[in-house]
């Protein structure tokens, strides 16, 4: 990848990202931040009840308001904004309802939007929201999930049942692997609703300009140019004149990828009222609002053989989506992913799963940051560890025993997926002497001597990285599967960057510039890095899926090369000398063979731009390039890796302290370090406060009872463990770059290694915890003290 | 309308050493104020319910939630905003260190978890790890796990007792 192969360069070193600067000085701009001429803002009034038929609205006196500018209902909006339903052709038999920017006749959930109020002012149109009065008939609301599959009550009535979505997959002769069974472990996990809490709420500023019949709309986003295609064919304006530009974006994780009809109404109302409109979320608005996730109830199986082989795993997995599936990714992909991954480490080759996705009246739920596989990585080493336990088994020696061997690659897994190639047992041999596994376990005996009840957990994972169109574009959705970069020689030998993936800190822009700077051959410090509009840089997906290294930085790889190549004709023309004879190294043209300067980029710029008479008359420098990555050959760039956790447990009081965290990752070619490690740290913590804290509560009448940051508990850093990072490198072939997804796994695997702690910590009492959140009280029940 | 009267309070505080004096609505928040009226963009507003941090600004040395303090309380006061200390340089250590650690990600909790720390660093030089992680736990960060914070805070605290020492 560094053409230069004599000196090391930057990709694979751990620097700081540029674009951090601005954020240390709080001179980001995030949407928030922004101000326009005739800027209005709107505020939402949004259902009290989980469902319910809208008798009457009634606008008088928050018309009546100071600063009021509108005040409109769901049928004013859909004037402006066609509704969706959000299927996939590949998800057989995917369901859903028409969903309105703003709910007409009835709302299905407690938050929806059911009136609008746009005001000079923020403060002014929450008074004026206030004084809306609504009356409402109260339907019976679908709460629970098994009564929701029952379908005593039919939510959306068009569609016949409450079933979004359902799966079936089996290999066949799984009931004669449980037959020949010497041990079959089967247990039930159930696991709670939680939320991504951005710190920055969901934003947008859509401006509509009549003259131009264009809309520009500042998004808070994780992909731009969806956003672009989708405000184009629901406000029926021509794609072109569509620009979403996303600015300093405060924390996503999945969450701003999706379509929210508040952010659609927002623009629906700019295009109406011909004056810019900003929304912002407030804290309330986003637990009711923002997808929620991982609600789910998962009875698994697990058989296997006297000497601990594993013969055949059974899922039965339900889970609750809201009343909507989510546009455009739909709600049934993290079900359908908990299918595919659960127990993918392991070799057995027998696997039936049945799946059921249920609407609700409650909040949606759609991807969030590693989905499906906190779910999937649980239940399957839950239960591993079950096994392990009943056939007198360490846990580690049982996964060694099972863990697909690293030199059989390419490998299917009995669901079906396709491994390029895995190193699950490098993995565990590293993480084994990272943490000191041995020592651990004579501490955890002798402490336990002394009532101190310490646990260590183990979870290997697979991870979906780097998504082929197989993903969402097969279905129909367009979500574009390829990214682009365009890079460009500025006439001072500066070189600039612009990708289609988005940058919200994980540091894409960094990378981005390390990946260009070696390709180019120029410093760092000469490279500036653009992303996040639609009008500037080329088109692509953006950020989701852990794809931004693996696509975009092979898009941005691929480009430098090229315009490598470019800048080499043209020094080739200047010097009247081959250009084979050449290379372009830190910010000069050389001679390939000595090194010898011969001419500074600077230098070559300003004849390309400012001479080229000087140049010959047949030769015309072009010194900027575009190139495009789509990943092929496997849906999926599959990495792996393995956590573990150490916890004590208080078994008097159920509380749990975290003392440490270990987790070896493969994402392939590392392109920096430091900002991997702190992905995987940023979601290990994140999975933590799934597995131990976060729960969207709701009552029997679909209240969200926690919804503000007071009750509903989040990682703050004085219970939060150190980490240990370490990795396994192999790059995928299908990239010169070689670079596989590293954004999820932490959260991916942190949940199931912390449970197992747990378990592990309490298995003196023969008590184990099977619900996530495992809160104190879970712990106590489990222990039988309360 | 005249049932909504003009309730302002000309309200006369120093912002970042520069005095300041504006009609301020009774009921607004300091963070609004800033962000608002003075164009403090830094400070942000994030649960608006005094538990996230991410609205963390100085009045007379003390660090506040900008959400649970009202703009007219600010009356005589002294105001230090991330723009503010960034400016004048002196949390520049604490910002290499963040920089340098990667102990930020998407930023938007990190002018408040500077505020935080740099009262940890005025406040209690001595700190151990365990003490920062206490100390920053009234600001919620959803990107880096925490632990970048710590040891570029860490980093901070013990550069500067090297420097004291050395001092003595």
């Amino acid at each position: 990848m560094n053409a230069d192969k004599t000196k090391p360069g930057y990709i694979g070193q751990s620097m700081p990202r540029a674009n951090a600067k601005r954020l240390l000085q709080g001179r980001g701009v995030y949407t928030d931040d922004l101000r326009l001429p005739r800027l209005a803002h709107v505020v939402f009034f949004r259902s009290p009840h989980a469902h319910a038929r809208i008798v009457k609205l009634d606008f008088t006196h928050a018309r009546a308001m100071p600063g009021v500018i509108a005040v409109v209902d769901g049928k004013a909006v859909e004037q402006y904004c066609k509704p969706w339903v959000a299927v996939l052709a590949h998800l057989k038999g995917i369901k859903s309802a028409p969903q309105h920017a703003i709910a007409i006749d009835r709302a299905c959930w407690q938050g929806e939007a059911v009136a609008a109020v746009v005001a000079e002012s923020r403060a002014q149109a929450e008074d004026a929201a206030e004084l809306i009065e609504a009356d409402w008939e109260e339907l019976p609301a679908v709460v629970d999930m098994a009564e929701s599959l029952a379908g005593k009550y039919v939510i959306h009535p068009d569609l016949g049942d409450n079933v979004c979505f359902t799966r079936a997959l089996d290999t066949g002769e799984v009931d004669a692997a449980f037959a020949r069974a010497d041990v079959v472990v089967e247990e039930t996990y159930e696991f709670g609703r939680h939320t991504g809490v951005t710190l920055e709420g969901r934003a947008l500023l859509a401006d509509y300009n009549a003259a131009d019949n264009a809309l520009t709309v500042y998004h808070s986003t994780q992909a731009p140019h969806m956003m672009q295609d989708i405000f184009s064919r629901h406000l029926d304006l021509p794609e072109g004149n569509v620009r979403v530009i996303a600015k300093d974006v405060g924390g996503s994780y999945g969450i701003k990828v999706h379509v929210y009809p508040d952010e659609m109404a927002t623009a629906a109302l700019s295009v109406m009222l011909k004056r810019p409109v900003k929304f912002i979320a407030d804290r309330l608005e986003s637990f009711l609002t923002d997808i929620h996730a991982r609600e789910h109830k998962a009875k698994v199986r697990l058989a296997c053989t006297k000497a601990g082989d594993i013969l055949a795993f059974e899922l039965d997995d339900m889970t609750s989506i809201g009343p909507y599936s989510v546009y455009p990714r739909t709600s049934g992909i993290e079900g359908n992913q908990v299918v595919n991954l659960t127990g993918g480490p392991y070799k057995h080759q027998h696997y039936r799963a049945n799946l059921n996705v249920v609407f609700t009246n409650k909040n949606v739920t759609c991807q969030y940051r590693a989905v499906g596989h906190p779910i999937a990585v649980s239940i399957t080493e839950c239960i591993v560890d079950l096994a392990a336990e009943k056939l007198g088994i360490d846990p580690a020696d049982f996964r060694r025993l099972n863990l697909i061997a690293d030199d059989a690659y390419p490998y299917t897994s009995a669901a079906g997926m396709k491994f390029e190639k895995l190193s699950h047992h490098q993995a565990l041999d590293k993480l084994l002497a990272l943490m000191d596994y041995k020592k651990l376990r004579r501490e955890q005996a002798a402490l336990r001597k002394k009532s101190v009840y310490r646990g260590i957990g183990l979870a290997a994972m697979i991870e979906v990285t780097n998504p082929s169109p197989a993903f969402y574009g097969v279905g129909g959705a367009r979500i574009s599967a390829q990214d682009g970069a365009t890079l460009r020689l500025e006439p001072t030998g500066m070189v600039t960057c612009m990708v289609s993936v988005t940058e919200q800190g994980q540091g894409t822009e960094g990378i981005f510039a390390q990946i260009a700077a070696d390709a180019v051959g120029v410093s760092i410090d000469k490279v500036r890095v653009m992303t996040g509009d639609t009008g500037t840089t080329p088109y692509g997906g953006g950020t989701w899926a852990s794809r931004g290294a693996g696509i975009g930085g092979e898009a941005v790889l691929q480009s430098g090369k090229v315009l490598r190549a470019h800048i080499l004709e043209v020094a080739a023309a200047i010097l009247q000398q081959s250009g084979e004879m050449l290379d372009v190294r830190s910010d000069a043209i050389v001679d390939v063979r000595t090194g010898e300067v011969k001419l500074p980029l600077a230098e070559l710029g300003r004849i390309a731009y400012f001479r080229p008479d000087t140049l010959p008359l047949d030769f015309q420098a072009e010194l900027m390039v575009t190139r495009h990555y789509t990943p092929r050959g496997y849906g999926f760039a599959f990495t792996n890796g393995i956590q573990a956790s150490l916890v004590e447990v208080d078994v008097d009081t159920g509380f749990i302290k975290l003392l440490k965290h270990w987790c070896v990752e493969d994402c392939g070619t590392i392109i920096n370090p430091q900002l991997v490690d702190e992905q995987i740290r940023g979601g290990i913590v994140q999975g933590i406060g799934g597995a131990l804290l976060e729960h969207c509560i709701y009552s029997p009448e679909g209240q969200l009872i926690n919804g503000n940051m007071a009750e509903y508990l989040v990682p703050m850093a004085s219970e939060m463990p150190d980490m240990a990072i370490a990795h396994v490198v192999t790059p995928t072939k299908t990239s010169e770059l070689g670079a596989k997804g590293a954004g999820e796994a932490g959260t991916a695997g942190a949940p199931g290694a912390v449970m197992n702690a747990i378990n592990d910590a309490l298995r003196p009492f023969k008590a184990r915890v099977t619900a996530q959140p495992v809160t104190p009280e879970r712990i106590l029940r489990a222990l039988g003290r309360v | 309308m005249s049932a909504h009267m003009d309730r302002s309070i000309e309200t006369t505080l120093s912002v970042n050493g520069t005095p300041t004096t504006r009609r301020i609505e009774p009921r607004q928040h300091l963070i609004d104020f800033l962000r608002e009226d003075l164009g403090l963009t830094g400070s942000h507003t994030g649960c608006e319910h005094g538990v996230c941090g991410a609205c963390t600004v100085r009045v007379d040395g003390k660090i506040v939630r900008g959400c649970l303090t009202l703009a007219v309380q600010m009356a005589g006061k002294r105001v230090d905003t991330i723009e503010g200390l960034s400016d004048s340089g002196e949390i520049a250590e604490l910002q290499r260190a963040f920089h340098e650690r990667n102990a930020l990600q998407c930023g938007f909790c990190t002018p408040g978890m500077l505020m935080a720390a740099q009262d940890l660093i005025l406040r209690h030089p001595h700190a151990t790890r365990d003490e920062i992680r206490d100390h920053i736990s009234g600001n919620y960060c959803r990107c880096t796990g925490y632990q970048a914070i710590v040891d570029a805070i860490e980093t901070v605290l013990k550069a500067k007792a090297v420097a004291t020492d050395k001092r003595r």
